[in-house]
């Protein structure tokens, strides 16, 4: 009995041991985000922003759905903290919920827009020629049109929801993974380790997938992140443009183009929602560059 | 036909670059036994390499076969399909490569890549390969469990190719092409891979060519020995024959060039360089540089003929042809 304990330890002091160089990676990484300014200012106003998304229904103090129209277009006060709309909703509440929108909007256009795009980019760069052309000059029409441009369009066609706002960034914003993924894939189908397994005899989806693709992910997850401020931009854009989420639930584009014809008068409805924006984008945008500092290898040394 | 396992037909291969097309394979012809030893000697790209990959049907764009055959047991590799080809890799035929750390996935561990091998080869889940998974490194003389689970940059040269030889024997394929297998190891090192594959490969009887341009190395390990010249197997007989009596001028200045112990002699080059195969020389590749070189020899390629019983050589000193342009 002891003797197992004793080798149970033997193993997890081995586990440590053998780490140990990953440890030391990640807390060199550590100091190089602590110094890092930006990239700390970052990654405080991200970690309040997820954490306001997680705990918005314990934190919003009014509906932020239901009209209330004896309360109608109140000024800040301790009451409403951020004043009240032309409908007498709490704005305070709205931005708040909003948040939550605006992170799941961001998870699934980076999943859709990401997974395909690196999907398309392996592809394209694992088999090469006429399927890579082909993929290849499809992205590049995507490119062609300004990105903003194109979502409207797609967002017009589909008809304003959530889902469609989703589904309209995501078709916008893979060209670029797909461009990323195919440099890579295209970069490691020449090493010699590929030759090896295929020698060994292992077919086509099986190298591309097992093989090709993780060795494909680390650029495409770091652009991911740069990515996410443009992506709140564009569905912020959307929304404003009264193509994004429908008028009850409370995204901060819309909100902003709620409180356009009031602007003068109760400055505070499209404000709020605005800042809001422009501080999640500053946030994700710091940490994103922080992050490319904190993994150029040069910085590194 | 002339070997019953591997029978390579006037294979010519060819490869389009910006530079022109470079005729890597001129008509090659190879054949081989079951559980025969076959030395694959020449210089650096003198189509060695290509001709492997040819076996293994791996030439891939910007290079085509574009005639000739590779029979293998029989079957010609050129009908064959898709799926009969994938079959054979990896079942029938493996490879070993030069540079064992860089033929390895850098972020799997050894365990999984053997596992994949072995999973493949034997049509098994990758979980339940795992028992032969320790099988094998033992074999290869790794300590089995530790190499498992380590990953290829925690290997030295020799390990990593220990186990490289456990993926390419672990389905007890007919064939094991060893590219070069000890040319990126110290000698010590060397001989220790070299003797573990002796070893492995008579006990298992699979037949083997061995890629090398270390001519000590195919003495001791191989029975047969075909010598290329830029794109052509110019002479081809037992071990024994190639040393002891070269027949091909080529054979010839290439064991002169070889270091012996107790040689006071300089050692002699052959003179002149490789030739650049997208312009290569007519006729005879090798007559530039030929001490021999004859008029015919410029002017067609002379053919691979049985200049004395096992001895194939290509050269028109040995053909009646030859000898009446001579005289």
């Amino acid at each position: 009995m002891k003797s197992i304990t004793i080798e149970k330890r033997g193993k997890l002091r081995d586990f440590i041991a053998r780490r140990k160089p990953i440890i030391e990676d990640w807390k060199h990484t550590l100091y190089l985000w602590k110094s890092t300014k930006l990239a700390m200012i970052g990654t405080v106003i991200i970690v309040i922003f997820i954490l306001i998304a997680i705990f918005a229904p314990i934190i919003v103090p009014y509906d932020p759905i239901s009209s209330n129209m004896s309360a109608r277009l109140q000024p800040p006060s301790w009451d409403h903290l951020f004043g009240t709309d032309q409908f007498g909703r709490d704005i305070f509440s709205r931005v708040i919920v909003g948040s939550r929108i605006e992170l799941w909007i961001i998870f699934l256009v980076s999943l859709i827009s990401g997974g395909l795009g690196t999907f398309l980019g392996v592809v394209a760069g694992y088999f090469g020629k006429f399927v890579d052309e082909i993929i290849m000059r499809i992205t590049d029409m995507f490119l062609a049109f300004p990105s903003l441009v194109l979502a409207m369009a797609f967002a017009a066609a589909l008809g304003p929801s959530l889902t469609n706002t989703i589904i309209a960034i995501s078709v916008v914003g893979w060209t670029v993974f797909a461009r990323l993924a195919r440099a890579e894939a295209m970069k490691i189908k020449k090493q010699p380790y590929i030759e090896a397994i295929r020698a060994v005899g292992a077919g086509n989806s099986r190298i591309m997938f097992l093989h090709v693709l993780p060795m494909c992910l680390s650029p495409v997850l770091v652009q991911l992140t740069l990515r996410m401020g443009t992506i709140i931009l564009t569905a912020a854009g959307l929304g404003f443009l009264g193509l994004g989420v429908r008028p009850p639930l409370p995204e901060w584009g819309s909100m902003v183009s709620d409180g356009r014809s009031y602007l003068v008068a109760q400055w505070w409805i499209s404000t709020f929602p605005g800042i809001a924006i422009a501080f999640v984008v500053l946030g994700f945008n710091f940490l994103g560059d922080g992050i490319r500092d904190i993994m150029d290898p040069r910085l590194r040394r | 036909m002339r070997g019953d396992l591997l029978d390579v037909r006037e294979l010519k291969v060819v490869f389009y670059t910006y530079r022109g097309i470079i005729k890597a394979l001129n008509g090659v012809e190879l054949w081989m036994n079951h559980e025969e030893r076959l030395g694959l000697i020449g210089e650096t790209g003198c189509g060695k390499s290509v001709t492997s990959l040819s076996i293994m049907g791996l030439i891939e764009q910007p290079g085509e076969i574009i005639s000739g055959d590779v029979y293998f047991e029989g079957k010609s590799m050129q009908k064959m399909s898709m799926e009969e080809l994938h079959d054979m890799r990896g079942k029938k035929i493996s490879m070993i490569f030069q540079e064992p750390v860089s033929a390895l996935n850098p972020v799997m561990r050894i365990g999984f890549q053997v596992a994949e091998s072995i999973s493949r080869a034997k049509d098994i889940k990758i979980k339940e390969a795992y028992p032969e998974v320790l099988k094998m490194l033992e074999l290869v003389g790794l300590d089995s469990k530790r190499t498992a689970s380590l990953y290829p940059h925690e290997l030295s040269g020799g390990m990593a190719q220990r186990a490289m030889i456990a993926m390419a024997l672990s389905s007890n394929p007919k064939l094991l092409i060893a590219d070069e297998p000890t040319s990126a190891l110290d000698v010590t090192i060397q001989a220790q891979i070299m003797e573990l594959l002796d070893e492995l490969v008579r006990e298992m009887g699979n037949a083997v060519i061995l890629i090398t341009h270390d001519m000590g190395v195919a003495a001791e390990f191989c029975d047969k020995i075909a010598v290329m010249y830029a794109g052509n197997v110019v002479e081809r007989a037992s071990t024994v024959d190639i040393f002891e009596e070269p027949l091909h001028p080529y054979t010839k200045g290439l064991l002169k060039a070889v270091p012996k112990i107790g040689q006071s002699k300089e050692l002699v080059g052959i003179t002149g360089t490789v030739p650049d195969l997208v312009n290569p020389p007519t006729g005879c590749r090798f007559h530039p540089r030929c001490p021999y070189a004859m008029n015919k020899c410029s002017q067609k390629m002379p053919p691979l003929i049985e200049a004395k019983p096992g001895h194939h050589v290509a050269c028109y000193l040995y053909t009646q042809e030859g000898e009446h342009n001579a005289n």
